[in-house]
């Protein structure tokens, strides 16, 4: 009965019809050493959806989604508390390498793997964890991933070329192609655009609402139109705190909360 | 034209001669030497570098012995000193951030680099010479104690400083996003330093091997106390030989005739010609595995 409970609990907004939830947040909080950046958030994110967590600098956006893959307790004095369950499992009680192979991520600034070809970052999942595929098997997951990542076609010659000598775009969108072959449940993007142009940055959005499909996402994102753009449901982070999270649309036409409505009309950011 | 002007272009002006000062000297050295062989060059030409008999009392001069000697011991003390100082840089890089393990551990390195050469020689002498003997009776060779395996041994433990702590710094800079991506795609930590950590500062590891190679070709002093001292061609790594650097440090001051010093001094050439192309190849094998910077797309969006 626990997970009807919590579904009640952590489904913000309209309960009015069941979600398909991937992954849950159950009074997550993150610390760094004392200080807690993350406070006690409730949060269930639904499948096949892009869910944007957006929210001024320093509100601790990207430490919540470094807990959702386990990469937060890497970081010197980083711990947690609360549950995070991905089909109802707790990933804190799974192997983090595991867990690091169904959630994926993508850093803000791109970073493909400088001493490995086009064709070895995308696989890189694989040599990394020592798994030996046979070749043709191999070459159907980059051709796969890397059409995901609508980057196929640009590269499909210059597959032996390594990957920092792509432009800034197209190695992130390499990164996602990466993220991509390990087969993951669940993106995450971790401001994925910020380091990027704004051609570039209209192409991965772009990506993004496509991949819905195959992946659910989970973007971080300073930038309030790009929510807008891409995401199904928004989440509003205020000094660690979940201030409101709602269906994109609502949570940007009829914002409940006042602080939603001053960052949303640019009061702060 | 006004003052700042003036003081830009003078600070200009002096760097320029700090600089043409600094490309003087290599060469004016490569000059004085070489006038100095002369003598010995024309009378032994490329002999000099084949020849086997170094005699003078016979007045024959032949710098293989020293070549084979100085390019053996560098290469042994490589070998040797190459897992000590590779793992000491993962351990620091990697394993240990900051305590007191790490400082103590950082502090000797630096310790060994800073201890005089003649303090290697001595505990050389007193403790690894008679060790060696005692190996050597062992197994039934004839016990010469000073040999070019006791040098290298010496020179193994003076240059593993000098990779160790290049190799440290090329990994401590292999940047934090690029880890992060490993560990994102489940890499294990070993797997992270295996195909990530390693694959991109191997550059820098080799310039640290080629650092530490340089200091073993010209190191003078501690392997002419324990490399026995011998003029004689030889592999056998368990007997007596030489190298340019000691010969040089032994026979200059009883050098009594001009080729006598001449032989010598070339040498000395011999020494910085090696050098000089180990330092040319190694950094074109620096240059080829270089990971070059994010200098633009190639390929056109």
């Amino acid at each position: 009965m626990k997970e009807s409970v919590l579904f009640e609990r952590v489904i913000l907004g309209s309960t009015e019809e069941a979600k398909d939830i991937i992954l849950q947040l159950v009074n997550l909080s993150a610390y760094f050493c004392e200080s807690r950046i993350v406070k006690n958030i409730n949060l269930a994110i639904e499948k096949n959806k892009v869910t944007s967590i957006m929210g001024p600098s320093g509100c601790g956006k990207t430490t919540l989604i470094r807990c959702i893959n386990r990469m937060h307790e890497m970081s010197p004095g980083g711990t947690t508390k609360g549950e995070i369950l991905l089909y109802g499992k707790d990933i804190n009680n799974m192997n983090a390498i595991e867990v690091r192979k169904k959630i994926g991520m993508v850093f803000q600034r791109p970073n493909p793997f400088p001493t490995m070809t086009i064709y070895e970052n995308v696989i890189a999942g694989f040599i990394l964890n020592g798994i030996r595929l046979p070749k043709n098997i191999m070459d159907e997951i980059v051709e796969d991933s890397l059409s995901k990542a609508a980057l196929w076609d640009e590269v499909k010659h210059n597959l032996g070329k390594r990957g920092i000598y792509l432009s800034g775009g197209q190695q992130q969108r390499l990164c996602i192609a990466r993220a991509l072959a390990m087969k993951p449940d669940v993106l995450l993007l971790d401001e994925p655009t910020s380091a990027l142009d704004p051609k570039a940055t209209a192409k991965i959005e772009e990506l993004i609402v496509q991949l819905k499909e195959s992946v659910t996402i989970l973007i971080v994102t300073h930038n309030i139109a790009q929510a807008a753009r891409v995401s199904d449901n928004t989440a509003f982070l205020y000094l660690g705190e979940l201030v409101e999270y709602e269906p994109t649309k609502k949570l940007f036409t009829i914002p409940r909360d006042k602080r939603t409505e001053e960052y949303l009309t640019g009061k702060y950011g | 034209m006004n003052n700042e002007v003036i003081i830009d272009k003078i600070f200009k002006g002096s760097l320029r001669a700090v600089g043409l000062v600094l490309l003087g000297i290599p060469l004016l050295l490569l000059g004085v030497m070489f006038f100095y062989s002369l003598p010995s060059i024309k009378a032994f030409g490329f002999r000099f570098i084949v020849g086997q008999t170094w005699d003078p009392v016979k007045g024959m001069y032949g710098g293989l012995p020293f070549l084979v000697g100085t390019l053996l011991t560098s290469l042994i003390a490589l070998v040797i000193s190459f897992p000590f100082s590779f793992s000491t840089a993962l351990l620091l890089s990697e394993y240990l951030e900051g305590g007191i393990l790490a400082n103590m551990l950082k502090s000797a390195i630096e310790l060994l680099a800073g201890i005089p050469s003649v303090i290697y020689g001595f505990w050389g002498l007193i403790v690894l010479v008679p060790l060696l003997r005692k190996l050597e009776m062992t197994m039934g060779i004839p016990p010469y104690g000073v040999s070019i395996f006791g040098a290298s041994i010496i020179l193994s433990i003076m240059i593993i400083p000098y990779a160790s702590t290049m190799s440290r710094e090329v990994m401590r800079l292999v940047p934090g996003d690029i880890k992060e991506a490993a560990y994102s795609l489940g890499g294990t930590h070993w797997e992270v330093i295996k195909r990530v950590v390693i694959p991109t500062s191997r550059s820098g590891i080799f310039a640290g091997i080629l650092l530490a190679l340089g200091r073993a070709l010209g190191e003078t002093m501690a392997v002419t106390m324990i490399i026995g001292n011998k003029n004689q061609l030889t592999f056998n790594v368990f007997e007596p030989g030489n190298t340019m650097a000691s010969v040089i440090a032994n026979e200059f001051t009883e050098a009594s005739d001009t080729l006598y010093l001449s032989s010598l001094i070339e040498l000395g050439l011999l020494l910085f010609v090696v050098t000089a192309i180990i330092n040319f190849l190694g950094r074109k094998i620096i240059e080829r595995y270089e990971i070059k910077g994010d200098d633009g797309a190639l390929l056109n969006e």
